[in-house]
């Protein structure tokens, strides 16, 4: 199966620090792709670039194998890609039907919000998730837990036939129940055939839902790990060491 | 963590219909610290009550209309001022922008000059050279980055300078144009002044009634019906008792028909357009609304251009009271008391919360105190100490009530 986004050798640097150096990356629809690092191994750098926050210095960007070019967010959701990032990026005064529209609010000629069209498939986008803790969609996004606004920013991202959804660690400042909430849903993403990034330290977390596991450290590609076939152990020295490409047991780097 | 199943979902949506369950829901939210306009509504209640008993000139249809002329040109100039609160930044400058219009449109109207324009043309320069120095100050926030506190802290030098300037030795510039005098002087035949009242009246209860409708039409939870019907209610009677007592006397003053206009006309931008919508977004999340493809800059440029042209509108109508403009045009408390409005009325200061009514309402309390204290005889220093006060506990109220909302998770 093709990889709905592909990155071939970019690079991007901060004045002169490089934050990624020739780094490949890929992931397919219907599976979801772990991206892990220590910190400081551009990870974010990587996402936010695939989003058009900063684009990247060089290297080649293929979507559904073709070249595309990325040069802010817009550019990236009218391709598909949407980011949840760590922070979330919510705004604490407006309402769940605010936030899933934010910046992409229904309109009629006037202008005037459609605010009514936007309630209904709110309300709908969340029950396709099966996010059922929500009580109202109209309460404002500041009376919501820690799940449930993880929830919301993920229901964001895939309400707009998004084909690729990068999550920039999800479940960093969630208990544990909140954590298995949010990571049915990763699964739910899956089941509807989204190609998931998911960007994480916690290496449990990943190896409950991820097919395969990108390394990256100090803004190198490390190496490409199918799940099944690595342990726990095999990912940390990637993250920490750094190991060859070709090792033992461990599917290459190169395009499937 | 709370699991509502469908049924308790729907259950909560039916008691909100009920009056009862609606008065409920508002308690509640009092409770976690969401006051609204109540602090404001009662505060008025006080104040009205307080100088009937002190004055028996206060509660009559002279002193209502004084006072609506009165508080015509802060309220105008407070409505920019929630704008830019809503974005959380501050406007300085908007004291001597109204100044700069009022001269503006001065000089415009001379008669027998070269630069001499009919009514409508001078006030529209003047309203344009208000939105123009939002433009440049909003660029000095939004693109180079300089706090807005700075940039019209500058803006608040550099135009008085300009007014004074401009004025030279002329000392004033007195206004003869019959139209832009109107704009504070005019008032409403008595019929006009109910035809306005049925106008505005009608047209809100026609978009509360629309308003229910599509959403009972989209199968959405409407609300407390009655609610809505005793809102409606509620605003017809303040207009048919204002026209009422102000036909006792003159009529409708025309500032007040503009109020309510500016007061419709930006509140339909605030709440109904996504404009209004990216402008709550920056002012709640900033780096969110960014991140969501919303253009933050253009949003600050734009509201900083709505303060600079509402603080004109402000300053026409503050010139044409006096039919003239002299070296301390802008000057004097109306910065400071248009910001005081706009949070006496509501409008937090850390952004993202707020209402363009909060301008009218704080406008109103403002331009009562002072009135009322005028009525009585008593000196500035006591006006000026009761309206300080008075802004300190409502900002103490806002800070309070933000703790009290974030405590209780909202």
């Amino acid at each position: 199966m093709a990889p709905v986004l592909e990155l071939q050798n970019v690079s991007k640097s901060f004045g002169s620090v490089e934050a990624l150096a020739e780094v490949d990356f890929e992931v397919r629809a219907g599976e979801v792709m772990a991206l892990v690092g220590d910190n400081g191994a551009g990870k974010s750098t990587l996402v936010k670039s695939i989003a058009g926050i900063h684009p990247f210095d060089s290297g080649e960007i293929l979507f559904d194998g073709e070249p595309v070019t990325i040069h802010g967010p817009k550019d990236a959701a009218r391709l598909g890609i949407e980011v949840v990032y760590q922070d979330l990026a919510l705004c604490d005064n407006l309402d769940v039907v605010q936030n899933m529209y934010l910046g992409r609010e229904l309109h009629d000629v006037l202008r005037r919000l459609r605010e009514a069209v936007m309630e209904l498939r709110t309300a709908e986008t969340l029950r396709t998730l099966s996010v059922t803790t929500i009580r109202s969609t109209r309460q404002t996004v500041a009376t919501l837990s820690g799940g449930q606004r993880q929830s919301v920013a993920v229901a964001r991202a895939v309400m707009w036939n998004s084909r690729v959804v990068l999550l920039d660690e999800p479940t960093a400042a969630l208990g544990v129940a909140q954590t298995r909430q949010v990571l049915e849903l990763v699964k739910r993403l899956r089941e509807q055939k989204l190609a998931v990034v998911l960007i994480s330290h916690n290496l449990h977390d990943i190896f409950e839902v991820a097919d395969r596991i990108t390394v990256l450290r100090l803004g190198r590609n490390v190496g490409v790990f199918e799940r099944n076939v690595v342990t726990q152990q095999d990912i940390v020295s990637a993250i920490t060491a750094g190991v060859p490409t070709e090792v033992a047991g461990v599917a290459s780097a190169e395009p499937a | 963590m709370s699991t509502a199943a469908p049924g308790e979902v729907q259950a909560a949506a039916e008691e909100r219909e009920t009056v009862f369950g609606a008065a409920r829901a508002y308690l509640e939210r009092l409770k976690a610290g969401d006051v609204g306009s109540l602090p404001v509504i009662v505060g008025m209640l006080v104040i009205v009550l307080y100088f009937t008993s002190q004055s028996s000139n206060f509660f009559t249809a002279v002193n209502f209309e004084n006072v609506i002329v009165q508080m015509a040109g802060t309220t105008m100039i407070a409505i920019g001022v929630v704008f830019v609160l809503l974005i959380g930044e501050i406007d300085l400058s908007i004291g001597y922008v109204s100044g700069m219009a009022g001269v503006t449109v001065a000089y415009f109207q001379m008669p027998g000059s070269s630069h001499q324009f009919s009514g409508p043309y001078a006030i529209a320069l003047a309203i344009g050279v208000g939105a123009l120095i939002g433009l440049v100050q909003g660029s000095f926030v939004a693109l180079v980055g300089v706090p807005s506190f700075v940039v019209t802290l500058a803006g608040l030098f550099v135009w008085q300078g300009v007014i004074i300037r401009w004025i030279g030795d002329r000392g004033v510039i007195g206004i003869q144009d019959n139209l832009v005098n109107d704009t504070a002087n005019y008032y409403l035949s008595k019929n006009a002044g109910w035809i306005a009242a049925a106008v505005t009246c009608t047209g809100f209860a026609l978009v509360s009634v629309v308003g229910v409708i599509s959403r009972k039409r989209a199968k959405l939870p409407v609300g407390s019906i009655a609610v809505v019907a005793i809102r409606v209610a509620f605003i017809t009677a303040i207009g048919i008792a204002a026209v009422w007592i102000a036909n006792r006397d003159r009529g409708v003053p025309f500032p007040g028909l503009l109020i309510v206009g500016m007061l419709v006309v930006w509140t339909f931008v605030a709440r109904r357009t996504t404009f209004g919508r990216h402008v709550y977004a920056v002012g709640g999340n900033a780096e969110a609304a960014r991140r969501s493809g919303i253009n933050v800059r253009f949003i600050r440029i734009c509201v900083f251009m709505i303060s600079g042209a509402m603080a004109a509108v402000g300053g026409v109508v503050l010139a044409a009271r006096l039919s003239s403009v002299d070296l301390n045009a802008g000057g004097g408390t109306i910065l400071l008391e248009a910001i005081a409005a706009a949070v006496i009325g509501g409008t937090s200061l850390f952004g993202g919360r707020g209402r363009v009514v909060a301008a009218l309402l704080g406008a109103l309390v403002i331009a009562t105190i002072a009135n009322g204290l005028s009525l009585i005889g008593a000196a500035a220093a006591t006006q000026y100490i009761t309206t300080g006060l008075i802004l300190l506990a409502a900002v103490v109220l806002d800070t309070l009530s933000r703790r009290r909302l974030e405590a209780s998770g909202r």
